[in-house]
């Protein structure tokens, strides 16, 4: 059955079929390790927003511990806390937390390390983008967190839970600022509403995936100065509806997880829409190895209430074409539950972040 | 009659009827009075820690004791079998809001149950959460009264402020799903959604609910569950189907079903929060019972003073004679000695 797969494949690559037209997608075999970070007694993993690892192996999360905490009897509510960075050696062993307190520290939303061994938070709550130096210190800030928070009048508003993929009306209305812009385009700023992701391009400019309240890419010099962004609310090329991932190739493109549009858009890296890949799922957070032959992962997360749906990861080139998939929605090792992150700086070791299963967990392909 | 037409039933009792409160009175009779002692400073705290309310308490195998309380935070502490203090178990984890149950199956994991994250937590022996039910609605999202949102379609993944959880000989897991959803939800031991009876609307026809708010598994694999609202328990078989309705044990709070070859049911008709007037004199006391709902005897009664009851939320009953209790509202669990070979008729009250 796998030989007669591969021949199909391999004849409909020579047929010239689009790479998303794919029907018969190869399983690729792994193994997990479901609990490879070693916490102290007194500290839990939460849901597992971020998780990436730097040169030397070290692992990074940042995970949802607690909610936001809001105190009585002040002038305006005030939101503190609520997610915490934590650092792992390559062995699992806990080395340390990083930002305790943190005035941006509300709702994790993703961890990313740069070339340069820097640590970067992306905070969903505050919507503010920190980078820290590999020593811990605070060295760049992109957004501002709100000073007080909106509280809206207690009522039913429906289900929560599906918030990480909110429906558009739970969505804070996009554009807000912006001028009579297109709806999502926000700012031209780093104004972000509830931003997603960051990468890098080789020149050390940066890229904000912003996010679930904006519909944009944001671009900035290494420097933080504000470059341009492109993207509004929508379904056309360049348009999007919840930019949930960002990442970038040796040659500087621009691979955007446009989750709710079923889709990876690639822009070069001034913003110029390429092309598009279809059919892998809903592409909630994606990643590129390094190295001479890269990969894109991106994973088609299941969404919080549902596990019997969707949850495979895909691999593939550059160029959209799937390599193969593996994985699928549960609570099991080797199952997923809403993965909200993929590090893959080696092509074949892998570490996931899951917000269904408060896990993290570290698999080892073995590809055919 | 729809739910709709229930609820303009209610709505005027609960605005209009000040001395009226929810317990009821058991209408079983002659039931024999089973004495019993309350051993004195059972649990030992260290210097500077306090319990608050007791929602849950469990055993292991082992006879350590696990306590469910809500504190400032809530918070899950382990006691030895004399009641020593040994740790405290999952400190300021992401699904630990506001307490409500805890038990410990039969490989002695713990699980948590948390009405205010609306997530049921399984902690491996050592102390770690190794899985998860159910999803805690983001911050982000913003303040909601209720969610998921009162009559809302019940997702067979999300829970609605859950109340209880319990096992068969397979390791399937049963919710009681709880004060938001009225429903019991059997998911296989792997987590994935088998099956549920009832729904997200309260109902009194059998196999409906009105807060369920405890749950227990018999060796069988039958299902009890304790249909608070609607005064009794219900019996499930293994596949949810309707086998018994227990209604003469008043207000049904939570269950316990003792291990070995002769199991025993243990149910509380407690008093209700906020003691009414006039509650004390018909509720507060356990019924000891067969399985199949014959009533073996009764004990306890709501008071304020130690051996005496406020708001029983749950019990632990792994010995049958040795009963452990924790209560709301004196912040407090007993252990209780069961004498049955003397257990006596007292008049009926």
């Amino acid at each position: 059955m796998r030989r007669n797969l591969q021949v199909l494949l391999i004849a409909a690559l020579f047929a010239g079929m689009p790479a998303g037209a794919q029907t018969s997608v190869p399983e690729i075999s792994f193994d997990s390790v479901a609990d490879p970070l070693k916490f102290p007694a007194n500290i839990h993993l939460g849901e597992a927003a971020g998780v990436a690892t730097n040169s030397k192996g070290d692992v990074f999360v940042y995970t949802r511990t607690g909610h936001p905490t809001i105190s009585f009897g002040t002038a305006r509510p005030f939101a503190h806390g609520g997610s915490r960075l934590f650092q792992f050696d390559r062995s699992g062993k806990f080395v340390r937390e990083m930002g305790q307190d943190s005035y941006g520290f509300l709702v994790a939303q993703q961890v990313r390390i740069d070339a340069q061994d820097n640590i970067w938070v992306v905070d969903q709550m505050s919507s503010m983008v920190i980078k820290f130096d590999p020593s811990g210190q605070v060295q760049l800030l992109l957004g501002r967190k709100s000073e007080s928070e909106r509280l809206p009048p207690a009522a039913p508003t429906g289900r929560g839970a599906g918030a990480n993929f909110p429906p558009a009306a739970q969505a804070p209305a996009g554009g807000r600022g912006g001028r009579g812009g297109a709806p999502g385009a926000g700012q031209q700023s780093d104004v972000f509403q509830r931003p997603t992701d960051v990468a890098w391009d080789a020149q050390g400019n940066i890229y904000v995936a912003d996010g679930y309240g904006n519909s944009r890419v944001a671009k900035f010099d290494k420097n933080g100065k504000f470059i341009k962004s492109w993207g509004s609310r929508g379904t056309e090329n360049g348009q999007f509806n919840v930019v949930h991932g960002i990442a970038i190739d040796a040659q500087g493109n621009v691979y955007v997880a446009d989750t709710g549009n079923k889709r990876i858009q690639v822009f070069d890296g001034e913003g110029t829409f390429k092309t598009q890949i279809l059919n892998v799922g809903n592409p909630a957070a994606i990643c590129i190895t390094p190295g001479s032959h890269q990969y894109l992962y991106s994973s088609s997360s299941n969404p919080p209430e549902n596990i019997d749906v969707d949850g495979e990861i895909y691999k593939m080139e550059l160029n959209g074409k799937v390599v193969g998939k593996f994985g699928r929605a549960g609570k099991l090792p080797k199952e997923f539950g809403t993965v909200n992150a993929l590090s893959c700086r080696n092509e074949n070791e892998l570490y996931v972040g899951e917000i269904g299963n408060w896990r993290v967990q570290k698999l080892t392909l073995r590809p055919n | 009659m729809s739910p709709l037409s229930v609820s303009y039933l209610i709505l005027p009792l609960m605005l209009f009827g000040g001395s009226v409160f929810a317990q009821t009175k058991a209408k079983a009779q002659n039931v024999p009075e089973i004495p019993y002692e309350s051993v004195p400073n059972f649990l030992k705290f260290p210097a500077g820690l306090y319990l608050g309310e007791a929602m849950g308490v469990a055993t292991n195998s082992k006879g350590h004791i696990f306590v469910y309380t809500r504190s400032a935070n809530t918070r899950l502490f382990e006691f030895d079998q004399n009641g020593k203090f040994v740790r405290e178990i999952g400190e300021g984890n992401y699904g630990f809001e506001f307490a409500h149950s805890v038990r410990v199956d039969p490989e002695d994991n713990i699980w948590a149950v948390d009405e205010g994250t609306n997530m049921v937590l399984k902690f491996n022996p050592a102390g770690r959460i190794v899985m998860v039910l159910g999803h805690r609605p983001d911050a982000v999202a913003g303040l909601v009264a209720q969610s998921p949102a009162p009559g809302a379609p019940a997702e067979k993944y999300i829970l609605g402020r859950p109340t209880d959880v319990a096992w068969d000989a397979q390791g399937n897991i049963f919710v009681s799903d709880g004060y938001i959803n009225h429903r019991v939800v059997k998911y296989d031991k792997n987590g994935r959604f088998l099956k549920q009876v009832g729904s997200e609307k309260p109902g009194s026809e059998p196999s409906q609910f009105n807060t369920p708010h405890g749950i227990a598994v018999d060796a069988q694999g039958n299902v009890y569950v304790a249909d608070r609202a609607n005064h009794r328990m219900q019996v499930f078989d293994n596949n949810l189907e309707r086998k018994a309705i227990y209604d003469n044990i008043g207000d049904s709070w939570t269950v316990c079903i003792s291990p070995g070859p002769h199991q025993y049911l243990f149910t509380s008709n407690s008093n209700p929060n906020g003691n009414p007037p006039g509650s004390w004199d018909i509720t507060g006391e356990i019924y000891k019972m067969e399985l199949d709902g014959t009533i073996l005897g009764r004990f306890g009664h709501a008071s304020k003073e130690f051996g005496g009851f406020q708001v029983v939320h749950m019990m632990d009953c792994r010995n049958p004679n040795e009963i452990i209790v924790a209560e709301i509202e004196s912040w407090r669990v007993q252990k209780l000695i069961l004498k049955p070979q003397s257990a006596k008729l007292s008049a009926a009250k």
